[in-house]
Order: structure tokens, then C-alpha cells, then sequence
């Protein structure tokens, strides 16, 4: 259900559809080779229902789409960005409790 | 809310998996918690070519796959969230979860060994930014870049090997002159020509954290004291392990190394609390014996509820 939610971004469509966001958005950097990625994801898919109206939640498949994480210095994942207005306000790497990312996310809503 | 068990199993690799199908086996109803870095060690790795029964090898994350589901076919419950606190003092011991508890009568202790680190301000400030302990996950970061692996076991020539596919130049840093890896390892790694040996240096400083990313890391030769600078990007950290065990601190003997002392098998300081795999183990820390020792675990604690059920004198209740 939750994953409905989830967008996809691209390096297509990363300028329109996060930087030029009116609401924050928060971009899960992933593979599928990467184990702790695949363990986060249902952690992200569960943040992008309850905050459904308020984040914009979207994943990026680094294999994909190298020159975003490239352009962000990405050098390891999972990386969660949050961008607000164009801005990257926050970054976290690695694996993290739910609640942990709520209480970032809740800084920026 | 509380929740009453016969029996826990905390952690979730081979261990604590092969615990729970044997303990489910045996109509235990076991309940699993696996905490943030479910699946353990081996979810971290690529392919496993020493577990038996593979003769192909199977990758890591999909042994341990098949291990939770096997554990599951038998009915062992798995839930998902992070142990905050047990207390062992007293029966039912006490498991927290959060705002959640859980009342145990037997436990058994799987929860490995995470990652050490060297111990430099920097690691910590450029964990995610070019210091990193995972090359399956990070790897992919460096392409064409040169890049060091810290360590001399298994897993820094595992890693340093897996990460010639991506790298241009992988520095081995190791502080000592020999190598401690096994023979098939040195000699695979040995013979990748892109892997440059550092051997008796160790790593004074990793630069640069102002920039938030790593620009070059300084090199002491511990033998004759040359200092070199090596410009690069990544700094991968396979130095060893440290067993997770703060959660048992002073409630379970342990060595000085932090390793929980088992006895008679798996038995710990307190009757009815059981350990296996990694945690207990600072010798072999194999697939294969972690899965061994989970298995003794189980046998272990089974005989203990049995032996309780008939009042015979193991099953004695601790007195508080």
C-alpha cells in the first residue's frame, strides 16, 4: 500500500520533481545489491504514508542514475537526503529507526 | 504491554537463526528480535564459498535469507526493533523494546559483533563520506579512484580484492609485517597487481574533515618511523570486531574483551540465559560455527526447560 506513495526519481527528473518541490522532499539513495538499502526500504515506505501531504518521499537507484549522487558526493548507502526549497537541509547515511528519521523529518514540517 | 515467553532469542544471523529453527523444531514457539543490522555479518558480504552444501558458493545476503525462512517454516516468530534493556536479575527475565516489554524464562544471546573502528576523530566525522566498513555497499562510490583497505584478516582481503573491481589502486594498511588472513585469501589478494602493499603502517590521520570528504590519508611505517601521505578517496576499515554486548554489562560474566563466558556448552553466568555465535566467541567467528553454536544453544535450552518442567536441580530459580 505504503509503497503507492514512494515516487521513483531519476536523474531526468530530479530537478522538477525535487528541486523545483514546493514541499520537502526526502530522496532514499539505493541499489540493489545493497543489503542494508533493502533493509531501510520498508522504513521509507512507511515514512512516505504517514507523511503523505506533508514529505514528498521518493527513491533513487544509484546503478541508474550515477550523476546525482555524483553531484551530491554520495560515497555510500543507504543515503537519506532532505531537500527543501532546492537544499539539501539534511543528510543521514546508513541504516536508522524509524523514529530516529522522524524526528528530522518533523524539524522541517 | 507485556508479553510472556518461554524463550528469546536475540539477534538475528546464523546463530540466532539456526537457535530459532531448531528451538522451533522443538515447540518452543521461539520468538526472534532482529535489531537495525538484521541478518548480521554475512549481509554485509558477496559470495560465502566456505558454508558446506554450497559448492558454488551462495552470496551472504541470500544464505541468510534462506536461513530466516527456514527458521520461519517451523513457526519462530520474528519481530522486527531494538533491544533498550533486559534485566537477567531475577526470573522471568525482563527484555525491553521501547515503550514495550517482554518476560522471558529462557534467552539465548545471539547478537554477534559489529565492526571496529581505528579510532581516529576523522573516522567518525567521514563515516558515509569515504570512510566506510561495508565495500559491498560502498564500493560502487569509488570508481576509478584509488582507494586503502585497514587490515590484515579474511575480510580486509576479501574486501580489498572485491574492491579492485572498482578501484584503480587499493592501499592495503596493515600494521604489522605478515598476515594474519588465511593462506587462499593472501594469495588471491597477492596476486591482484592493483593492490599496493603498506604493510608494517598504520594510519596517524585521515584527512580532511573541514571539507567533509577524505583527500588523503598519513602513514607511520611503525618499524622505522617514515611518515608518508597517500592521496586518495576512500578509506574502507576492516580491522576486526567488537561483540555486542553492552546491553548484558554487568549482568553476565564476560572476558576483558567484552566476550559473554559460556560454560557446559552455551550456559552463561546465569541459569536460563544461553549464548551463541560471535558474542561468545573470539576465536573462530566463522558462518559455520556460529550456525554450530546456535544449534548447541538451542539443545541447551531445551534441556533446561525440561529439567525445570521436572524440578530437577539446573532448573533451580535464581534468588534475589
Amino acid at each position: 500500500m505504503a509503497a503507492e506513495q514512494v515516487q521513483t526519481f531519476s536523474d531526468a527528473n530530479f530537478s522538477q520533481q525535487v528541486l523545483q518541490a514546493s514541499s520537502p522532499v526526502l530522496v532514499d539513495f539505493w541499489a540493489e545489491w545493497c543489503a542494508p538499502c533493502k533493509r531501510l526500504g520498508p522504513t521509507v515506505d512507511a515514512l512516505a504514508a504517514e507523511y503523505q501531504g506533508k514529505v514528498v518521499v521518493g527513491k533513487m537507484n544509484v546503478d541508474e542514475n550515477p550523476s546525482t549522487p555524483e553531484k551530491y558526493a554520495i560515497r555510500g548507502i543507504p543515503t537519506l537526503l532532505l531537500f527543501k526549497g532546492g537544499e539539501v537541509v539534511e543528510s543521514v547515511v546508513g541504516l536508522q529507526q524509524k523514529d530516529d528519521l522522524k524526528k528530522i523529518l518533523d524539524r522541517h514540517v | 504491554m507485556s508479553d510472556s515467553r518461554q524463550l528469546v532469542i536475540i539477534g538475528s544471523g546464523p546463530a540466532g537463526l539456526t537457535a530459532a529453527l531448531y528451538t522451533a523444531r522443538a515447540n518452543l514457539n521461539p520468538l526472534l528480535i532482529e535489531g537495525l543490522e538484521a541478518g548480521g555479518q554475512l549481509m554485509l558480504t558477496t559470495l560465502v564459498e566456505n558454508f558446506p552444501g554450497f559448492r558454488d558458493g551462495i552470496m551472504g545476503p541470500d544464505l541468510m535469507g534462506e536461513m530466516r525462512a527456514q527458521a520461519e517454516r517451523f513457526g519462530a516468530e520474528i519481530r522486527q526493533g531494538d533491544v533498550t534493556a533486559v534485566d537477567l536479575r531475577k526470573e522471568p527475565f525482563r527484555i525491553v523494546m521501547g515503550s514495550e516489554e517482554i518476560r522471558t524464562r529462557t534467552l539465548i544471546i545471539a547478537t554477534g559483533a559489529s565492526a571496529r573502528l581505528i579510532g581516529l576523530p576523522a573516522e567518525r566525522a567521514l563515516m558515509g563520506h569515504g570512510v566506510s566498513t561495508c565495500a559491498t555497499c560502498d564500493g560502487y562510490f569509488f570508481k576509478g579512484q584509488e582507494i586503502a583497505v585497514v587490515g590484515g584478516g579474511d575480510s580486509a582481503m576479501e574486501e580489498a580484492t572485491f574492491l579492485t573491481r572498482f578501484a584503480s589502486k587499493v592501499h592495503l594498511v596493515h600494521r604489522r609485517g605478515d598476515l594474519r588472513a588465511s593462506k587462499i585469501m593472501q594469495e588471491r589478494a597477492l596476486a591482484n597487481d592493483k593492490i599496493v602493499w603498506r604493510l608494517n603502517n598504520v594510519i596517524d590521520e585521515i584527512r580532511d574533515p573541514a571539507q567533509g570528504q577524505v583527500s588523503s590519508i598519513l602513514l607511520r611505517n611503525v618499524v622505522d618511523g617514515e611518515r608518508t601521505e597517500v592521496p586518495l578517496s576512500g578509506v574502507f576499515v576492516a580491522i576486526g570486531h567488537r561483540p555486542n554486548t553492552s546491553l548484558f554489562t554487568d549482568q553476565l560474566e564476560m572476558d576483558a574483551h567484552g566476550y559473554i563466558l559460556t560454560h557446559d556448552g552455551s550456559r552463561t553466568s546465569v541459569p536460563g540465559v544461553f549464548a551463541c555465535g560471535d558474542v561468545q566467541d573470539r576465536v573462530y567467528r566463522q558462518a559455520i560455527t556460529a550456525a554450530g553454536s546456535g544449534c548447541m544453544a538451542a539443545i541447551d535450552c531445551e534441556r533446561y526447560l525440561e529439567a525445570l518442567a521436572q524440578g530437577l536441580p539446573e532448573a533451580v530459580p535464581i534468588e534475589n
